[in-house]
C-alpha cells in the first residue's frame, strides 16, 4: 500500500496531469502552425508558468522521479515556443541591404581602409618583384599561363569558346566567395589569416600585371578584368575587413571576455557577407559573360564596371534605407 | 569544464540541459559526413548510369567523363551542393539538428538555450572553414578541447552549443501518474516502467529475478514455474492497472 505522503503526491499530480497534457496538446498545435489564435497562446504562457511551479514542487517531492525529467521537457518545449523569436528570413536580408550592410561598413571604414592599403602595397610589391626579377613571375602564374603571355597570348583568350558562360560564371563566383569567406573567418586566427589573404591575393595582381607589361598586354588584361574586378576586388577587401574586425575583438576584447566580444564582432561585420555573396554572384556573371566576350568595347566595360561597383556604393551608403513616412522633424 | 546549460525558466525555476562532449559531437559528425559523402555519390551515380545508358561502356564512369565539360559539371555540381549544403540547410529545416545529430541524441541551442535562428546556424556553418584547418576538423576539435562547453570556432563564433536533445523525450505522463485507486506508489510505478522498457534488453534470467523480486516487493505472490511470458504478461497488466485502463 502507498504510504501517506505518496498518496497525496499522487493525488496532486493526478490534480495537475490533465493540464499537462493540455499544455503538451497546445504546444504541438503551436508548433506545427506559423500563426496561433491568441485564447491559445495566452493559454500556453499561463499554462507555462503554472508548470514552472509544478516542476519546482516535483523536484522538491520527488527529485529522481521520472516524472520531473517530463516535466522539464515540458518546460523545455514550452520555454522554446514561447521565447522563439518571430523570423522572416526575406525581411531579415532586406533589411541587411537595405541598413544592416551600410551601418556594418561605416563602423568598419578604419579597416576597410588599412586592408585596402595593405592590398594596394602588397600589389606593388608584386609588382616590383616581378618587374625587377622577372624569373619571380614563377611565384604567382603557372608555367603555362607564363607560356601563353610569352607567346603574346592571354589565358584569358578565347576562354568563352572552350568553357561556356554559365559554368565558367559558377566555377568564378564559387571560388570568389570561397575566398571572400575565408577572408572573414581566418580573421579569427587573430586577424593573421585575413592579412595573409590580403597580402597575397596584392602580391599575385601587381605580379600578373607586372608579367604582362613585359609582353605589352597589361592593357588587355586590364580590358579584361575592369567590368567585373572593380567589384570583385571591392568585396573581397569588405569581407577582409570583417576578418580584421574579428582579429581586433580577440587580440583587443575590452572590458568582455575574448569569446563575447569575438561573438559580437561575428554579429556585427557578418552583416556585410550577405552583401559581399549577392555582389559576387552578379560579378561572377558579368566574369563568365562580358569580360571573355571580345564584342564588348573597353567603354562598355568600363561603363559595366563602374555602374555596378557605384552600385555597391549606393547599398553600402545606406541610401537604400526606407524613410519613415508622414513624420514631422520638429519636435512636439 | 562546464557539462550543464542553466537557464531561467518561468518563476525563476531553473532548466538545465546537458552539455554534449567532443565524443556526442564527433560521433554525430561522422554519421552526418557518411550520409552526405553517399548522397552526393548517390547521384554521381544515377549521372553516370543514365549517360552510360545512353552511350554503353564497360567501364562505369568512362562515359560520364567522355561526355564532355557541360555533362561532368552537371554531374559535379549537384553532388558539391549535396555535400556541402548538406549541414546548413538540414540544420535550419530540423530547427538545430541533423540526421547524425539526432541519431547521437543532440541539438544545436544558443546560449540561452533556444533554437539558434537561421543566421546564427549559417555562421556556425561558414567557420567550419576554419574549423576543418588544416585537415579533419583538428583545430576544431583542439578548440572544443579547450572550452568549457566543448564548442569549436563555428559555435563560438555563433554564439551556439551542443545539448543533449531532451526536448523530444516523451511527454506521455500516463507511464508515470497512477490512477488512484492503483495500489502501486509512484516509486514502484516508475521501477515497473523501467523494469518493462528494459525487458528486452536484459538477460532472461537477470530480468525473471528483478520481475520476482518487485512482485515480492509489492506484496504480490510469486508463482514458481511460470513461464517468462506470462511474468511479463503479468507485469504489464499491473502497470494497465495502475494507469487505469482496462487490464
Amino acid at each position: 500500500m502507498a504510504s501517506r505522503p505518496e498518496a497525496a503526491l499522487t493525488a496532486w499530480l493526478q490534480g495537475r496531469a490533465a493540464q499537462w497534457q493540455r499544455l503538451s496538446r497546445i504546444l504541438a498545435e503551436v508548433s506545427s502552425r506559423r500563426q496561433a489564435e491568441l485564447p491559445q497562446l495566452k493559454e500556453l504562457v499561463s499554462g507555462y508558468r503554472a508548470l514552472a511551479r509544478d516542476v519546482s514542487l516535483a523536484r522538491a517531492a520527488a527529485p529522481d522521479a521520472k516524472l520531473v525529467a517530463r516535466l522539464e521537457a515540458l518546460l523545455t518545449q514550452a520555454r522554446e515556443v514561447i521565447h522563439r523569436r518571430p523570423g522572416n528570413a526575406r525581411d531579415a536580408l532586406a533589411g541587411l541591404f537595405r541598413d544592416g550592410a551600410a551601418r556594418a561598413a561605416f563602423e568598419l571604414r578604419g579597416r576597410i581602409a588599412a586592408v585596402t592599403a595593405l592590398f594596394l602595397a602588397s600589389a606593388a610589391a608584386g609588382w616590383w618583384l616581378v618587374h625587377s626579377y622577372p624569373e619571380l613571375a614563377a611565384l604567382f602564374a603557372s608555367e603555362q599561363m607564363i607560356n601563353r603571355v610569352q607567346r603574346g597570348e592571354l589565358w584569358t583568350d578565347g576562354l568563352i569558346n572552350i568553357v561556356p558562360s554559365a559554368l565558367l560564371s559558377l566555377g568564378i563566383m564559387t571560388n570568389n566567395i570561397v575566398v571572400s569567406l575565408f577572408a572573414f573567418t581566418l580573421g579569427a586566427l587573430y586577424g593573421l589569416g585575413t592579412l595573409y589573404i590580403v597580402g597575397m591575393n596584392g602580391l599575385m595582381l601587381g605580379g600578373v600585371f607586372a608579367l604582362t607589361a613585359q609582353h605589352g598586354l597589361a592593357g588587355r588584361l586590364a580590358e579584361f578584368v575592369v567590368a567585373h574586378g572593380m567589384v570583385e576586388i571591392s568585396v573581397i577587401l569588405l569581407a577582409a575587413a570583417a576578418g580584421v574586425e574579428l582579429g581586433e575583438a580577440l587580440a583587443r576584447p575590452g572590458n568582455r571576455s575574448r569569446a563575447a566580444a569575438f561573438r559580437d564582432a561575428v554579429r556585427r561585420a557578418g552583416q556585410l557577407l550577405p552583401v559581399c555573396v549577392v555582389f559576387l554572384v552578379g560579378a561572377g556573371l558579368i566574369e563568365g559573360y562580358v569580360s571573355p566576350d571580345p564584342h564588348f568595347t573597353m567603354a562598355q566595360r568600363v561603363t559595366i564596371g563602374v555602374v555596378y561597383w557605384l552600385f555597391l556604393l549606393l547599398v553600402l551608403s545606406g541610401r537604400l534605407r526606407r524613410r519613415p513616412h508622414g513624420r514631422s522633424d520638429l519636435p512636439l | 569544464m562546464e557539462d550543464k546549460l542553466v537557464v531561467q525558466a518561468a518563476d525563476a525555476v531553473e532548466v538545465e540541459l546537458p552539455v554534449a562532449g567532443i565524443g556526442s559531437r564527433s560521433y554525430a559528425f561522422l554519421i552526418d559526413w557518411h550520409l552526405r559523402f553517399l548522397l552526393a555519390l548517390a547521384w554521381l551515380a544515377l549521372v553516370a548510369v543514365l549517360v552510360g545508358l545512353l552511350s554503353p561502356a564497360e567501364d562505369f564512369f568512362s562515359p560520364l567523363l567522355k561526355a564532355g565539360k557541360v555533362a561532368l559539371y552537371a554531374a559535379l555540381l549537384p553532388a558539391a551542393a549535396i555535400y556541402f549544403l548538406y549541414h546548413p540547410l538540414l540544420e535550419i529545416v530540423m530547427q538545430g539538428r541533423t540526421p547524425g545529430k539526432r541519431m547521437a541524441g543532440i541539438r544545436i541551442v544558443t546560449e540561452r538555450a533556444l533554437t539558434p535562428d537561421a543566421g546564427a546556424l549559417i555562421i556556425r556553418n561558414v567557420f567550419r572553414l576554419v574549423d576543418s584547418l588544416p585537415a579533419f576538423y583538428v583545430l576544431g576539435l583542439v578548440v572544443a578541447m579547450f572550452t568549457a562547453r566543448q564548442v569549436r570556432i563555428g559555435d563560438l563564433a555563433a554564439g551556439t552549443l551542443l545539448v543533449y536533445d531532451t526536448g523530444k523525450r516523451s511527454l506521455d505522463f500516463d507511464g508515470v501518474i497512477g490512477f488512484s485507486s492503483s495500489r502501486l506508489s509512484p516509486a514502484d510505478r516508475e521501477l515497473l516502467d523501467d523494469l518493462l522498457e528494459r525487458w528486452r534488453g536484459l538477460d532472461a534470467p537477470l530480468r525473471r529475478g528483478l520481475a520476482e523480486k518487485f512482485l515480492a516487493r509489492i506484496g504480490e505472490p510469486v508463482a514458481q514455474g511460470g513461464t517468462e511470458s506470462e511474468l511479463r504478461k503479468r507485469l504489464r497488466k499491473l502497470r494497465d492497472e495502475s494507469r487505469g485502463k482496462p487490464a
